[in-house]
Protein backbone atom coordinates (compact mmCIF):
# COMPACT_ATOMS: atom_id res chain seq x y z
CA UNK A 1 0.00 0.00 0.00
CA UNK A 2 2.73 2.44 1.05
CA UNK A 3 4.95 1.20 -1.74
CA UNK A 4 2.35 1.78 -4.41
CA UNK A 5 1.80 5.28 -3.10
CA UNK A 6 5.47 6.13 -3.34
CA UNK A 7 5.75 4.89 -6.93
CA UNK A 8 2.68 6.90 -7.92
CA UNK A 9 3.93 10.09 -6.29
CA UNK A 10 6.52 11.04 -8.97
CA UNK A 11 3.90 10.35 -11.63
CA UNK A 12 1.45 12.58 -9.81
CA UNK A 13 4.03 15.38 -9.56
CA UNK A 14 4.76 14.96 -13.27
CA UNK A 15 1.03 15.14 -14.08
CA UNK A 16 0.68 18.34 -12.06
CA UNK A 17 3.60 19.89 -13.95
CA UNK A 18 2.17 18.87 -17.31
CA UNK A 19 -1.18 20.39 -16.33
CA UNK A 20 0.52 23.62 -15.24
CA UNK A 21 2.52 23.96 -18.46
CA UNK A 22 -0.54 23.16 -20.55
CA UNK A 23 -2.50 25.83 -18.72
CA UNK A 24 0.24 28.43 -19.33
CA UNK A 25 0.39 27.45 -23.00
CA UNK A 26 -3.35 27.95 -23.35
CA UNK A 27 -3.02 31.36 -21.72
CA UNK A 28 -0.24 32.31 -24.13
CA UNK A 29 -2.33 31.34 -27.14
CA UNK A 30 -5.04 33.58 -25.73
CA UNK A 31 -2.58 36.45 -25.66
CA UNK A 32 -1.78 36.36 -21.95
CA UNK A 33 2.00 36.01 -22.11
CA UNK A 34 3.84 35.29 -18.87
CA UNK A 35 5.92 38.46 -19.21
CA UNK A 36 2.76 40.53 -18.97
CA UNK A 37 2.49 42.26 -15.65
CA UNK A 38 -0.92 42.22 -13.97
CA UNK A 39 -2.12 45.78 -13.49
CA UNK A 40 -2.92 47.01 -10.01
CA UNK A 41 -4.82 49.93 -11.52
CA UNK A 42 -7.88 47.91 -12.54
CA UNK A 43 -11.04 49.15 -10.76
CA UNK A 44 -9.14 52.12 -9.35
CA UNK A 45 -9.90 55.72 -10.31
CA UNK A 46 -7.78 56.96 -13.20
CA UNK A 47 -4.82 59.00 -11.91
CA UNK A 48 -4.95 62.77 -12.12
CA UNK A 49 -3.45 64.33 -15.23
CA UNK A 50 -3.52 67.56 -17.16
CA UNK A 51 -1.78 67.33 -20.49
CA UNK A 52 -1.36 70.08 -23.10
CA UNK A 53 -2.79 69.45 -26.59
CA UNK A 54 -0.58 67.93 -29.28
CA UNK A 55 -2.46 69.40 -32.24
CA UNK A 56 -4.26 72.67 -32.82
CA UNK A 57 -7.67 71.27 -33.76
CA UNK A 58 -8.07 68.88 -30.77
CA UNK A 59 -7.96 69.68 -27.08
CA UNK A 60 -5.45 68.31 -24.61
CA UNK A 61 -6.70 66.03 -21.93
CA UNK A 62 -7.47 66.37 -18.21
CA UNK A 63 -8.85 63.88 -15.69
CA UNK A 64 -12.13 65.80 -15.31
CA UNK A 65 -12.99 65.05 -18.97
CA UNK A 66 -13.41 61.37 -18.10
CA UNK A 67 -16.66 61.86 -16.18
CA UNK A 68 -19.94 60.96 -17.84
CA UNK A 69 -18.70 58.84 -20.76
CA UNK A 70 -16.77 55.70 -21.47
CA UNK A 71 -13.23 56.57 -22.54
CA UNK A 72 -10.40 54.61 -24.08
CA UNK A 73 -7.05 56.17 -23.29
CA UNK A 74 -4.43 55.05 -25.78
CA UNK A 75 -0.75 55.65 -25.07
CA UNK A 76 1.09 55.80 -28.37
CA UNK A 77 4.25 57.20 -29.81
CA UNK A 78 5.60 57.93 -33.27
CA UNK A 79 8.75 55.88 -32.53
CA UNK A 80 6.73 52.83 -31.52
CA UNK A 81 6.46 50.15 -34.18
CA UNK A 82 3.52 48.11 -32.72
CA UNK A 83 1.61 51.42 -32.50
CA UNK A 84 1.95 51.66 -36.26
CA UNK A 85 0.15 48.30 -36.58
CA UNK A 86 -2.52 49.30 -34.09
CA UNK A 87 -3.30 52.74 -35.48
CA UNK A 88 -5.46 51.75 -38.49
CA UNK A 89 -7.52 49.50 -36.20
CA UNK A 90 -8.30 52.46 -33.97
CA UNK A 91 -9.25 54.56 -37.00
CA UNK A 92 -11.62 51.74 -38.08
CA UNK A 93 -12.95 51.27 -34.57
CA UNK A 94 -14.13 54.84 -34.19
CA UNK A 95 -16.35 54.74 -37.28
CA UNK A 96 -18.10 51.49 -36.31
CA UNK A 97 -21.84 51.99 -35.62
CA UNK A 98 -21.59 50.09 -32.32
CA UNK A 99 -18.95 52.52 -31.12
CA UNK A 100 -20.03 55.88 -32.51
CA UNK A 101 -21.23 58.20 -29.77
CA UNK A 102 -20.53 55.62 -27.08
CA UNK A 103 -16.77 55.77 -26.81
CA UNK A 104 -14.43 58.69 -26.49
CA UNK A 105 -10.94 57.91 -27.73
CA UNK A 106 -8.22 59.89 -26.04
CA UNK A 107 -4.64 59.70 -27.24
CA UNK A 108 -1.59 60.35 -25.12
CA UNK A 109 1.57 60.90 -27.12
CA UNK A 110 4.10 59.24 -24.84
CA UNK A 111 7.69 60.50 -24.66
CA UNK A 112 7.61 61.82 -28.18
CA UNK A 113 8.76 64.93 -29.98
CA UNK A 114 5.59 66.98 -30.66
CA UNK A 115 6.50 67.52 -34.32
CA UNK A 116 6.96 63.74 -34.77
CA UNK A 117 3.60 63.07 -33.11
CA UNK A 118 1.88 65.61 -35.38
CA UNK A 119 3.52 64.15 -38.48
CA UNK A 120 2.31 60.67 -37.44
CA UNK A 121 -1.30 61.87 -37.16
CA UNK A 122 -1.31 63.81 -40.40
CA UNK A 123 0.11 60.80 -42.24
CA UNK A 124 -2.00 58.06 -40.64
CA UNK A 125 -5.21 59.88 -39.74
CA UNK A 126 -6.48 61.10 -36.41
CA UNK A 127 -9.04 58.90 -34.63
CA UNK A 128 -8.65 60.72 -31.30
CA UNK A 129 -11.11 63.24 -29.89
CA UNK A 130 -8.47 64.65 -27.61
CA UNK A 131 -4.70 64.22 -27.58
CA UNK A 132 -2.32 65.17 -24.81
CA UNK A 133 1.46 65.26 -24.80
CA UNK A 134 3.22 63.32 -22.08
CA UNK A 135 6.74 64.37 -22.91
CA UNK A 136 8.51 63.16 -19.77
CA UNK A 137 6.35 60.02 -19.42
CA UNK A 138 5.24 60.97 -15.93
CA UNK A 139 1.52 60.43 -16.61
CA UNK A 140 2.47 57.10 -18.14
CA UNK A 141 4.14 56.09 -14.87
CA UNK A 142 1.05 57.19 -12.93
CA UNK A 143 -1.01 54.82 -15.08
CA UNK A 144 1.53 52.03 -14.70
CA UNK A 145 2.60 52.09 -18.35
CA UNK A 146 5.71 50.04 -19.01
CA UNK A 147 5.74 50.07 -22.78
CA UNK A 148 3.76 51.51 -25.66
CA UNK A 149 1.17 50.99 -26.87
CA UNK A 150 -0.98 50.52 -23.81
CA UNK A 151 -4.67 51.34 -23.53
CA UNK A 152 -6.99 51.85 -20.61
CA UNK A 153 -10.75 51.56 -20.79
CA UNK A 154 -12.34 53.91 -18.28
CA UNK A 155 -15.97 53.85 -17.21
CA UNK A 156 -18.31 56.83 -16.75
CA UNK A 157 -17.28 57.28 -13.13
CA UNK A 158 -13.62 57.57 -14.11
CA UNK A 159 -12.57 54.10 -12.93
CA UNK A 160 -10.15 51.99 -14.95
CA UNK A 161 -11.92 48.80 -16.04
CA UNK A 162 -9.53 47.19 -18.50
CA UNK A 163 -5.92 47.47 -19.50
CA UNK A 164 -4.57 46.40 -22.86
CA UNK A 165 -0.84 45.79 -22.83
CA UNK A 166 0.63 46.00 -26.30
CA UNK A 167 -1.29 46.75 -29.48
CA UNK A 168 -4.95 45.90 -29.93
CA UNK A 169 -5.47 43.25 -32.57
CA UNK A 170 -8.71 42.97 -34.53
CA UNK A 171 -9.47 39.95 -32.36
CA UNK A 172 -8.85 41.84 -29.09
CA UNK A 173 -11.21 44.58 -30.24
CA UNK A 174 -13.92 42.08 -31.16
CA UNK A 175 -13.63 39.73 -28.19
CA UNK A 176 -12.56 42.06 -25.38
CA UNK A 177 -13.07 45.74 -26.09
CA UNK A 178 -16.49 45.74 -27.77
CA UNK A 179 -18.23 43.47 -25.22
CA UNK A 180 -16.81 45.54 -22.37
CA UNK A 181 -17.89 48.75 -24.06
CA UNK A 182 -21.44 47.39 -24.51
CA UNK A 183 -21.53 46.44 -20.83
CA UNK A 184 -20.19 49.77 -19.60
CA UNK A 185 -22.54 51.85 -21.78
CA UNK A 186 -25.68 50.16 -20.44
CA UNK B 1 58.38 35.72 -12.85
CA UNK B 2 56.25 34.91 -9.86
CA UNK B 3 55.91 38.64 -9.10
CA UNK B 4 54.56 39.27 -12.58
CA UNK B 5 52.24 36.35 -12.18
CA UNK B 6 51.00 37.57 -8.81
CA UNK B 7 50.34 41.13 -9.99
CA UNK B 8 48.50 39.77 -13.01
CA UNK B 9 46.20 37.88 -10.66
CA UNK B 10 45.65 41.01 -8.55
CA UNK B 11 44.81 43.06 -11.65
CA UNK B 12 42.41 40.42 -12.93
CA UNK B 13 40.70 40.14 -9.57
CA UNK B 14 40.26 43.90 -9.34
CA UNK B 15 38.85 44.02 -12.88
CA UNK B 16 36.51 41.15 -12.09
CA UNK B 17 35.18 42.90 -8.97
CA UNK B 18 34.75 46.18 -10.85
CA UNK B 19 32.66 44.41 -13.49
CA UNK B 20 30.23 43.23 -10.84
CA UNK B 21 29.28 46.72 -9.78
CA UNK B 22 28.66 48.26 -13.18
CA UNK B 23 25.58 50.45 -12.95
CA UNK B 24 23.32 52.05 -15.48
CA UNK B 25 22.95 55.12 -13.27
CA UNK B 26 24.08 58.09 -15.35
CA UNK B 27 26.18 60.93 -13.90
CA UNK B 28 23.43 63.49 -14.58
CA UNK B 29 20.97 61.51 -12.43
CA UNK B 30 23.19 61.41 -9.35
CA UNK B 31 21.99 63.58 -6.47
CA UNK B 32 24.33 66.16 -4.93
CA UNK B 33 23.52 64.99 -1.42
CA UNK B 34 25.54 61.78 -0.99
CA UNK B 35 23.23 60.51 1.74
CA UNK B 36 20.12 60.80 -0.44
CA UNK B 37 22.01 59.25 -3.34
CA UNK B 38 23.02 56.32 -1.13
CA UNK B 39 19.37 55.81 -0.14
CA UNK B 40 18.34 55.99 -3.81
CA UNK B 41 20.96 53.34 -4.68
CA UNK B 42 19.74 51.08 -1.88
CA UNK B 43 16.15 51.41 -3.07
CA UNK B 44 17.01 51.15 -6.76
CA UNK B 45 18.73 47.82 -6.27
CA UNK B 46 15.47 46.30 -5.07
CA UNK B 47 13.19 47.82 -7.71
CA UNK B 48 12.50 45.90 -10.86
CA UNK B 49 12.84 47.41 -14.29
CA UNK B 50 9.42 46.67 -15.81
CA UNK B 51 10.84 46.45 -19.33
CA UNK B 52 13.69 44.00 -18.83
CA UNK B 53 11.98 42.38 -15.83
CA UNK B 54 14.99 40.59 -14.39
CA UNK B 55 17.17 43.61 -13.82
CA UNK B 56 16.92 46.23 -11.14
CA UNK B 57 16.34 49.81 -12.26
CA UNK B 58 19.93 50.57 -11.22
CA UNK B 59 21.25 47.90 -13.57
CA UNK B 60 19.00 48.54 -16.53
CA UNK B 61 19.68 50.85 -19.45
CA UNK B 62 16.01 50.90 -20.45
CA UNK B 63 14.35 54.29 -20.82
CA UNK B 64 11.69 53.48 -18.27
CA UNK B 65 14.32 52.43 -15.72
CA UNK B 66 15.97 55.82 -16.13
CA UNK B 67 12.60 57.55 -15.66
CA UNK B 68 11.97 55.53 -12.52
CA UNK B 69 15.44 56.33 -11.14
CA UNK B 70 14.82 60.04 -11.66
CA UNK B 71 11.34 59.78 -10.17
CA UNK B 72 12.68 57.90 -7.16
CA UNK B 73 15.26 60.62 -6.54
CA UNK B 74 12.61 63.33 -6.86
CA UNK B 75 10.49 61.56 -4.24
CA UNK B 76 13.43 61.35 -1.85
CA UNK B 77 14.33 65.02 -2.38
CA UNK B 78 10.69 65.90 -1.75
CA UNK B 79 11.04 64.28 1.68
CA UNK B 80 9.59 60.80 1.17
CA UNK B 81 10.82 58.07 3.49
CA UNK B 82 12.26 54.95 1.86
CA UNK B 83 8.99 53.12 2.51
CA UNK B 84 6.90 55.96 1.04
CA UNK B 85 9.02 56.17 -2.10
CA UNK B 86 8.75 52.42 -2.57
CA UNK B 87 4.99 52.48 -1.96
CA UNK B 88 4.65 55.22 -4.58
CA UNK B 89 5.86 52.79 -7.21
CA UNK B 90 3.98 49.79 -5.78
CA UNK B 91 0.75 51.84 -6.07
CA UNK B 92 1.37 52.14 -9.81
CA UNK B 93 3.08 48.91 -10.78
CA UNK B 94 2.05 46.52 -8.00
CA UNK B 95 4.29 44.22 -5.95
CA UNK B 96 5.79 43.15 -9.25
CA UNK B 97 8.06 46.19 -9.14
CA UNK B 98 9.73 44.83 -5.99
CA UNK B 99 12.53 42.37 -6.67
CA UNK B 100 12.06 41.06 -3.13
CA UNK B 101 8.37 40.15 -2.93
CA UNK B 102 6.67 40.99 0.38
CA UNK B 103 5.61 38.25 2.77
CA UNK B 104 1.82 38.17 2.74
CA UNK B 105 -1.15 35.87 2.13
CA UNK B 106 -0.83 35.82 -1.67
CA UNK B 107 2.90 35.10 -1.58
CA UNK B 108 2.86 32.34 1.07
CA UNK B 109 3.43 29.62 -1.52
CA UNK B 110 6.32 31.58 -2.97
CA UNK B 111 8.06 32.01 0.38
CA UNK B 112 7.19 28.73 2.08
CA UNK B 113 6.84 26.46 -0.96
CA UNK B 114 10.55 25.64 -1.42
CA UNK B 115 10.94 24.90 2.31
CA UNK B 116 7.84 22.70 2.27
CA UNK B 117 9.12 20.85 -0.80
CA UNK B 118 12.49 20.30 0.86
CA UNK B 119 10.90 19.01 4.06
CA UNK B 120 8.60 16.75 2.03
CA UNK B 121 11.61 15.41 0.13
CA UNK B 122 13.54 14.73 3.34
CA UNK B 123 10.51 13.03 4.85
CA UNK B 124 10.05 10.84 1.76
CA UNK B 125 13.76 9.96 1.62
CA UNK B 126 13.96 9.11 5.34
CA UNK B 127 10.84 6.95 5.02
CA UNK B 128 12.25 5.19 1.97
CA UNK B 129 15.60 4.32 3.55
CA UNK B 130 14.01 3.35 6.85
CA UNK B 131 11.66 0.91 5.08
CA UNK B 132 14.53 -0.51 3.04
CA UNK B 133 16.66 -0.88 6.17
CA UNK B 134 13.86 -2.77 7.88
CA UNK B 135 13.41 -5.07 4.89
CA UNK B 136 17.17 -5.82 4.87
CA UNK B 137 17.28 -6.47 8.61
CA UNK B 138 14.18 -7.95 10.16
CA UNK B 139 12.41 -9.14 7.01
CA UNK B 140 13.59 -11.15 4.00
CA UNK B 141 17.00 -12.73 4.70
CA UNK B 142 16.64 -13.52 8.39
CA UNK B 143 13.15 -15.03 8.11
CA UNK B 144 13.56 -18.81 8.52
CA UNK B 145 12.29 -21.08 5.75
CA UNK B 146 9.10 -22.99 6.35
CA UNK B 147 9.17 -26.82 6.39
CA UNK B 148 7.80 -27.04 2.85
CA UNK B 149 10.35 -24.56 1.55
CA UNK B 150 13.19 -26.40 3.30
CA UNK B 151 12.13 -29.72 1.72
CA UNK B 152 11.87 -28.17 -1.73
CA UNK B 153 15.30 -26.61 -1.36
CA UNK B 154 16.90 -29.93 -0.36
CA UNK B 155 15.23 -31.60 -3.34
CA UNK B 156 16.57 -28.98 -5.73
CA UNK B 157 20.07 -29.19 -4.27
CA UNK B 158 20.03 -32.98 -4.46
CA UNK B 159 19.01 -32.83 -8.11
CA UNK B 160 21.78 -30.38 -8.79
CA UNK B 161 24.37 -32.70 -7.20
CA UNK B 162 23.15 -35.71 -9.28
CA UNK B 163 23.93 -33.94 -12.48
Amino acid sequence: MLRRWSTLLPLAVFAVLVAFFAWRLVLITRGDAPNMIPSVMIDKPAPGFDLPPLVLDRPGTVTADLAGQVTLINFFSSWCIPCRAEHPLLVDLMVQPAVKGKLRLVGIDYKDKPEDGRGWLSRLGNPYQAIGMDRDGRVGIDFGVYGVPESYLIDRTGHIRYKQVGPFTADDIRSKLLPLLAELSK
Amino acid sequence: MSRVYRSAIVVMTVLFLMGGSALAVQPDEVLKDPQLEARARDLGRDLRCLVCQNQSIDDSDADLARDLRILLRQRLVAGDSDAQAKQYLVDRYGDYVLLRPPFKATTLVLWLGPGALLLGGIWAAVGFYRRRGKADGAGGASLPLSDGEQKRLSRLLAKERER
